[in-house]
Formats: structure tokens, sequence, C-alpha cells
């Protein structure tokens, strides 16, 4: 089983929503679709399940053409950042619909409806209407009622993010989870990039229309192909300055940090990029190297401290892992692992890739 | 500007109330010093946009009694009791300019034109709206328009309190960070008291000096963000702050001794009473480390985040789950694990044992 | 997503293309055919080109027609308008009133239109009306059938009890659409009453006004059954409406030929004035 974009684009009128785009889901995979709002990533969805015709390029399902084939004689599920739920049904008679309209038996729908209400801990709730259930319960309910039926396609647009903090996360935990012995594909739309990571799985870096990178997600995350999707896999934003490498020194633009780089790169100008968590008020790695920073501000987590700090001109932000108060103006002291530095060149592309 | 005291602040919409559930609010009472930064945090439907609405005047509380600056406002309108609101979704004058917007409160409230300039010239700096002062309003961006609403709170001199109700709701995660600072910043300049409504952890900890934790009506725990990821006074608290949350494990204690699967645990609280119907372990994931000996735990699974690696393990007492350095190896099968005792706290009923 | 296929449903539309066919498709052309030509009956047609049009759009009785039109719908246009939001904002919002409200609200649009015409002609009798007969004991010369300013009074009480409450359950639709938060901040920002309907509840109701506005225009403008019933054009041609005149024209002058052409102008009028209302809607959209 597989899905292939072969040169999808998407015009309306004059304005590209989808740049000639190739793309191919493999079979019992869950990949996530991630980028800003307006990257394209819905309308990406539309056109995999067939709710939306791409203005040239074809689909393939299975090794079969499918490019214009209606979505109802597709085998696929779509759930959305709403909580869409029939009202007038009960939780069981929802996640029981689509089952019902392609007559499936009844001792069958209901042994497959309480299987899939257990693993989505709906059990309890399946004689109450979708207006006495919280918004997760409403959400796991959309859930169930795509899993019930066997999709090749599975198609989640969204899902947690019209959902309170802490149940995002618990949810996010549990999805991985319910798609593991599934045969299908899975496809998965964010815009959080922490979401991605914690799904797993590949990851489709999105900006402005165009997949800037396909891969495994750590992979995505650790090695960017380049500049854009290493920013588009960045929450918080990717630090990012520029270095001049002569010898075996590497300094930042000011002469304020030097060290020695890792990893063998030629003599040149580079764009370094940092992650946050690679600045930290203790040392980490076996590499690190001072810098001086005037704070900002600091931002807490409930288990981890972002400080926004300017080093020159450069603004930059550092995550630690405890609560670190700092004062707004203070100066203080950072540590950055040299280790984990990304160097594009250029053309933004990656130089130390492996 | 003024201190705001909640005297014994009870609330339900019901006309009747049988027990402990039909209250949305119970016995709440809360100091909150002039010019502070604080935050009502919890799930939703803990009752935190009820406590807003009654400290704002939109609602008269069931029981209790609201105080500025010791003056007992309950009886009063949100105009009466001058306050400012910003709202989940931006509130806007969308035939309106960004001026005009900026401008309302006080043209409500018949200031001079000349004055009414120099405030909102002001205030459009202060929040980097200068430049779109002449567009109308309705053409802006959803953090845009927020901005203004926020605006319009800020223009007037003779705030109260200043009340936001989750007011990033809308805001692109990538914006977020930049509002979150903008509004800290904001705080420090204009040393007005605020008071912060969110689901969101780190919203709440980055803003407030002090954090109200709420949860079914009552507040479990006021405090720093330190205090409140470092020791936890009720489960909720532990299990809310921090992602992911407490370990919260059952445990028996007998002659003042901790026993969790068989195993002596050393706890930070010390145990004066034990006459619980329920007593538990709160350990959070960062706290555990693993060892050669201690608790015999099975890994069931492991996810790697791209900084952090997340086990979810197993043992006779209950599932734990532990959070480690994206570049710590993890030992596969069957290990050992031991809790850190200086942030291990023994919780009879979910409160606290001390 | 789940939907299975079934093409079934297209056979059940047939019905109305035949039906729309024969009713409008159809009779249209016969129409065209007609303003282009001079007919003796017996199906014999003499060309006349442009005649016709030249005609119509050059006679008095047309000119006087369209001026009485234009000022019917103006006239019940600022009057239903403003009435309508005025009671949609005096309308409760939540409880047992909500849907005594809405039920008396609908009422009148329920009634069928000749029934309406009927209902005021009797009520308002000089002799026997309730009405008429109020007017005339408290002292108003007042009589509809003879005096044209009192057919105009009729007409237009008659349109306004019949058609307000379309604008009232548009309005009032579009009121309960604006979130709480905002009569929040304007009453936390101190907006008096009037400044709250101007910049928020009227802003707020701009697509549903416009709606409501066209609607009311188009079905003012092509108004014939009530009218007809109530004072049948008169007295004399002061109430002949354009659709009045028309079939006066047509069926009761066998003026095939010119009522065909002014058939058509009207329709072109009707067309203009909703392709304007259509593109200031848009545009407004475009922008906001």
């Amino acid at each position: 089983m597989s899905l292939e974009l072969k040169n999808i684009e998407k015009k309306i009128g004059i304005d590209t929503h989808i740049y000639p785009t190739n793309l191919k889901l493999e079979k019992n995979t869950i990949n996530v679709l991630l980028g800003s709002t307006l990257a394209g990533k819905t309308t990406l969805m539309q056109i995999m399940a067939g709710l939306d015709k791409p203005t040239s390029g074809q689909i393939w399902f299975n090794q079969k053409n499918v490019t214009g084939k209606k979505v109802q004689s597709r085998n696929c599920s779509m759930v959305y950042q709403q909580f869409i739920n029939y009202p007038n049904y009960t939780v069981f008679e929802n996640i029981a619909s689509p089952l019902m309209i392609t007559g499936v038996k009844t001792d069958e729908i209901k042994q497959r409806v309480g299987k899939v209400a257990e693993l989505l801990k709906l059990s309890a709730m399946l004689n109450k209407k979708p207006d006495e259930l919280s918004g997760g319960q409403q959400q796991r309910t959309a859930l169930a009622r795509a899993l019930v039926k066997d999709s090749d396609l599975i198609l989640l647009d969204e899902p947690l993010a019209n959902l309170d903090f802490k149940l995002r996360e618990e949810l996010r935990e549990e999805l991985p989870k319910l798609f593991e012995d599934r045969d299908c594909i899975v496809v998965y739309a964010t815009t959080e990039p922490s979401d991605a990571l914690m799904i797993g799985g590949n990851t489709a870096t999105l900006l402005e229309g165009k997949v800037i990178q396909y891969g495994k997600t750590l992979e995505v995350y650790n090695k960017p192909d380049n500049l854009t999707s290493a920013k588009v896999f960045s929450d918080p934003p990717m630090n990012i300055a520029e270095v001049k490498k002569s010898g075996d020194i590497c300094k930042l633009k000011d002469n304020s940090v030097q060290w020695k780089p890792s990893t063998k790169i030629k003599d040149g100008i580079y764009k370094i990029g940092i992650r946050p968590h690679n600045i930290t008020t203790y040392k980490e790695g076996n590499n690190s190297v001072e810098i001086n920073g005037k704070v900002q501000i600091s931002e807490l987590s409930g288990s981890e401290s972002l400080i926004h700090f300017t080093n020159g001109n450069l603004n930059w932000v550092s995550l630690s892992n405890g609560i670190q108060q700092k004062n707004v103006g203070e100066n203080t002291k950072l540590y950055m692992n040299t280790d984990e530095f990304l160097y594009f060149d250029q053309n933004n592309r990656l130089v130390n890739n492996g | 500007m003024a201190k705001v005291t909640l005297k014994n602040l009870s609330h339900s919409y019901l006309e009747k109330q049988n027990n402990n559930a039909d209250w949305a609010l119970r016995d709440i009472s809360i100091d909150w010093k002039d010019s502070g930064a604080y935050a009502l945090l919890g799930p939703s439907g803990c009752g935190k946009t009820t406590l807003l609405n009654i400290v704002s005047g939109l609602l008269k509380p069931t029981k209790g009694n609201v105080l500025f600056d010791d003056k007992d406002v309950t009886t009063l309108n949100p105009v009466e009791r001058d306050i400012a609101q910003i709202f989940q979704f931006p509130v806007i004058y969308d035939t309106m300019s960004v001026y005009d917007n900026l401008a309302f409160p006080l043209k409500n409230r018949g200031l001079s034109d000349g004055e009414i300039a120099s405030k909102v010239k002001e205030i459009a700096e202060m929040l980097e709206l200068t430049s779109t002062l002449k567009n109308r309003a309705s053409g802006l961006t959803a953090d845009g328009k927020q901005k203004i609403s926020l605006g319009r709170g800020l223009v007037r001199s003779d705030v109260n309190v200043i009340m936001f109700d989750e007011p990033l709701t809308v805001i692109d995660p990538h914006l977020k960070w930049v509002l979150r600072s903008k509004l800290k910043e904001l705080h420090q300049k204009i040393n007005r008291t605020m008071i912060y409504v969110t689901h969101d952890q780190t919203e709440a900890l980055t803003f407030a000096d002090q954090v109200v934790v709420m949860h079914e009506g009552q507040i479990v725990q006021t405090g720093t963000p330190v205090e409140l990821f470092e020791k936890p006074k009720h489960t909720f608290v532990g299990h809310f702050i921090g992602s992911p949350g407490m370990n919260i494990l059952p445990c028996e204690i007998k002659n003042g001794e901790v026993n969790f699967g068989g195993q002596k645990i050393s706890s930070h609280n010390a145990i004066k009473k034990s006459n619980f119907s329920k007593t538990q372990i709160g350990i959070r994931p960062e706290f555990i480390n693993f060892s050669k000996e201690g608790i015999p735990v099975k890994i069931k699974r492991v996810s790697n985040t791209g900084r952090h690696k997340i086990i979810d393990t197993e043992c006779t007492g209950g599932n734990i789950k532990i959070l480690s350095n994206a570049s710590t190896e993890i030992p596969s099968g069957s290990t050992h694990v031991t809790f850190n005792k200086k942030f291990t706290y023994i919780y009879g009923d979910n409160w606290i044992i001390e | 997503m789940n939907k299975t296929i079934n093409q079934k449903a297209w056979l059940f539309v047939i019905p109305v293309f035949v039906l729309v066919a024969f009713n409008a498709a159809i009779p249209l052309m016969t129409v065209v055919n007609y303003s282009f030509q001079e007919t003796f009956g017996n199906n014999v047609f003499a060309w006349e080109g442009t005649r016709w049009f030249k005609q119509i759009l050059l006679s008095e009785r047309f000119h006087a027609a369209l001026g009485r039109q234009i000022a019917f719908t103006f006239i019940i246009l600022l009057i239903q308008i403003p009435l309508g939001i005025g009671i949609a904002l005096t309308m409760p919002k939540k409880g047992w009133g909500v849907p005594v409200c809405l039920i008396l609200m609908s009422m009148p649009l329920l009634i069928p239109w000749n029934v309406v015409g009927a209902m005021w002609n009797i009520f308002a009798l000089p002799d026997i009306g309730f009405l008429g007969y109020t007017l005339n004991a408290i002292g108003f010369d007042y009589n509809f059938t003879q005096q044209p300013g009192d057919a105009w009074f009729t007409t237009i009480l008659m349109d306004v009890w019949h058609w307000t409450s379309l604008v009232v359950l548009l309005s009032y639709a579009g009121l309960n659409s604006i979130q709480p938060a905002y009569y929040q901040a304007a009453e936390i920002d101190g907006a008096s009453r009037w400044a709250i309907f101007r910049y928020i509840e009227l802003p707020k109701m701009k697509k549903v006004l416009t709606l409501a506005i066209l609607l009311r225009f188009m079905d003012s403008f092509m108004i014939y059954t009530e009218p007809f019933v109530l004072t049948g054009g008169g007295p004399g041609n002061t109430t002949a409406f354009l659709s009045i005149d028309l079939v006066k024209m047509a069926l009761g002058q066998f003026d095939l030929g010119p009522a065909a052409a002014m058939s058509l102008i009207y329709f072109f009028i009707v067309l203009l004035v909703c392709w304007v209302f259509y593109n200031l809607m848009m545009k407004n959209e475009a922008r906001s």
C-alpha cells in the first residue's frame, strides 16, 4: 500500500497554493505535515482525500492512478480541528455511523465499536450525546469514527489544536499507539514542531505551498537539508548567526565567541543554526563554549525555562531544564553545545551532513 | 491601580445547591497585591473564567465579596469598577481605523482630542502599531487585532485591573512567544495589576509572579513557578504543571514508612498522619534515575522528542514515566530505577502530607 | 466521506428541469419573439425590430409607472429596514419570549398574498372596515378607493405589515450571531447604547441587512397581487405599479408587442439592480 503524489500542483486563479510536489507515503506509516497556517497542509490533505482536485499532476494509490476519483470511492477517513460529530446521535451511533452506511451486521458493529471505544477510553459514555462530553471526549469520538472502519488512508487535520494543553499532551501521546498495528497510511497536519516529535514517524516540512523536506521525523529534525526546513521545524525559533571559519577556529562575526567546530568544513563564511535547547544555563556535552548575554525575558513552562537574550546585535533564545528565573536586563553567562551546531553554506544548504 | 481582595467567594449557576458539584466556585479567598502580575491556571471547566467574570463585574457571586483597595465593589458593574478585559477572541470595532479603536474608550470618557492623540500615540508605540494607525482594524492579522484589544485596555490611565481571558488562543504558535514577551515587558513598564487566565502552563508561569492553580472550583495551590514545579501541594498540580506531568503512584503507609510495590521509599516530607482513604507517591519524571538497584522496572516504550527521551516503564506498583536527555543511553528490557528523595512527596487524599 | 455512490438522485431532479423549461425558458423566448414583432393573431407575425422598445422607453405611461414603482419601493425600504432593525433589537434574546416573538413575526409571512390584499381591502373599507371606519370616526376623511393619497397610504401600510417581519427575522439572526464578548468589551470601554449599535451591531448585521434590502427590493419592485386585490391600480392609475400596468397593457389592451418589450425592460432593470447589489456585496467581502 502506498500513496504517491506525482508533480501535484494547485492553483486558484493566479495564486499558487501548492507548488509542484512529489511525495510518496508508505504503508503503515504516520506522516506529519508540519508548517504554519497557510503553508498548504489542508489543501494537500484535501487533494489526498479527493475532496479537491489538483490543477496538474497525479495521485496514485496502490500503484493505481486515482486522480479525479471521488472521495466516496476512496477508502479514507478524516478528522478535523473542530469537533465534528452528529449532535443527535449517541456516541455509539456516532462511532457506528460509517459501518451502518456500508451495511455491516449489527453484531459486528457492536463488537467493532466496543473495541475502538475501549481503545479511546469512551466505553463509559457510549450512550451519551456529544454535547454532554468534554472537548477531549468529543474529539476522541471523532477519532473513533475515523478508526472504526478500516480506512486505507486516515487524515487528521490539526485534531488537537482546539484542546486544552494537558489534554493535547495526553492524546498526542496516545495517537501513535492507536495506529501501531493498523494497515493504513496516516497523515497528520500540525503547526507545532513538538507534535511532530512526539508522534514520530515521518515528517514533511512545509512553507508557503512547498514541501521543503520529507523523511524520518528525527532525521529531518537532527539533519535538516537546509535552513528553511530547520526554521520550520523549530519552536522556539532557531538561533541563526553568521560565522567565519579559518584554520580550525570558528568565530561569531563580532569575534565575541570562538570555538573549534566538531565536524570538518572548509574555511569560509557560514550561517550556523543553534536550537534553543543547545544553549543552556549549565554545561552540556564535551565541547561547550561560553556566551555572554543580556537577558530580555525568561519564560517558564512547567519544567523548562526559555531565556531570550541579546549578544551584540543578535537576539537569541535558550532553553534549559528546570526553572531558571532571570531578571530583565541582567547580564548572564550561558553555554552552547558546539557539537550540535548546524552549519549552512551561502545557499543555505546544510554542510555538516553526517 | 489597585489591590484586589476576594473574600470567601462561592458561585453557583443553579438556583439550589445540593452538593459540591453544584458549585462552580467554592470558598475562594485571594489577596492580590497592587501592580502584581497574577495568573489563574486550570483546565477548562475548573471555574477560572467564572472567577474572572466575578472580578471584572460581569457576574455577581452567590456568596462572598470582591474588594478593590479594601472598598467593596461586589455590586458594581465593570464600568464602575474601572477595569479592562482582553478576551479570547480579538474584539475590535470593524468599521473603525486602528487609531479610532484605541481612542474609543477615551472618547467615551470625554477626553480632549489632544489628550487622546498623545495617549494613543504612546500606546501604539509600545505595541508596535504606529505604522498601522490609519488602517482599517478589520484588515489586520489575528495578533494585530489582539494587540488592539490589549491597547484599548492599556490606553486608559484610570484602570484598576487589567484582565486577560486566554488572550493568545487565536495566535499562531510562532508568534505566541513574541506576544508573551510583549505582555511581560508591558507589565514591567506600566506597573498595573494584571490577572491572566489560561489553561496553558507556559503562559501562566511566564507571565505571573504568583500562579493560582484551580481544580474543580477550588484553589489547589498558590505559588511561584518554582514552588509549583518543585513542591506541588496537590496531586493535580503535579499532574498539570510540567510535561509530562508528575508520576502519581499508589503506596501504603505503615508505621511512618512508605511502601511502594514491595519497596521502601524515602520521601522529602515527613509523614505524621496516616489516616487517609488513599495515599500516593508523587515523583516527577525528571527526578528518576536508572541504577543498578532500587525499584525493578520493565521498559515498555521509548520516545525520542529530539531533545528528550520519554521512557514508559512498568513495575509491580504501576506505570512510571521517566524523562532523560536525548543523548542518554537507555537500557533495554528490565532494569532498576531510584527516586530522588528531595523531590519525592507523599500525598494523602490528594493533598500533600505536612 | 462515508457516503456510498448513488446516482439515482439525478432522476428526482428531472421534473424540475422540465418545469423550469416550461415555466421560464419557453415563455421567455415567446416574450422575446413578441417584443420584436407585430402580431394580429393566427400566428401571423411582422418584424418590427426595436420599435416597441423605443416606444416604451419614450412613453409617458411607462415613465409614470416606473416613477410610481421607484417611489413605492423606496418608501417601503425606508420604513421597513429601520423598523425591522428596531423591532429585532427589542426582541428578547432568551427565555419563553423568543419562540412567541418568532411565531408572531412569522405569521404575516405565511399568509398568501391575495389573502393579504383581500384582508386589507375589507379592513380599510371606509364604511364597514375597522381601519377605514375608525379613521373616519375620529375625523379623517379617509377613502382609499377614491383618494390617491389614501390608496398609497393603505398600500404601503399593507406592505409594511406583510413584510417587515422578514427584515426583523434576518436582523434578529444577525444580532444573535454576535458573541457576548463584544458587548462586554464595549461595556468596559464605556460605550453608550448608540455607540454599541453603531460600531458593533450595525457592522455585524451588514451582511444580513444587505440581503434583506436586496430581497425587499426585488419583491417590492415586482409587487402585483396585493395592490391588484386592494386597489386594482386605482384610483385612476395612481397605484398602477409596473407589473399592474404591464398586465393592463398585455391582457387589457392586447398590445402584445409593447407589453413584451416592457417585460424585457422591466426584467433588465431588476437584473441590473441585483447585479449592482451583488457586486457591492462582493466588494465589501473582499475588503474585510
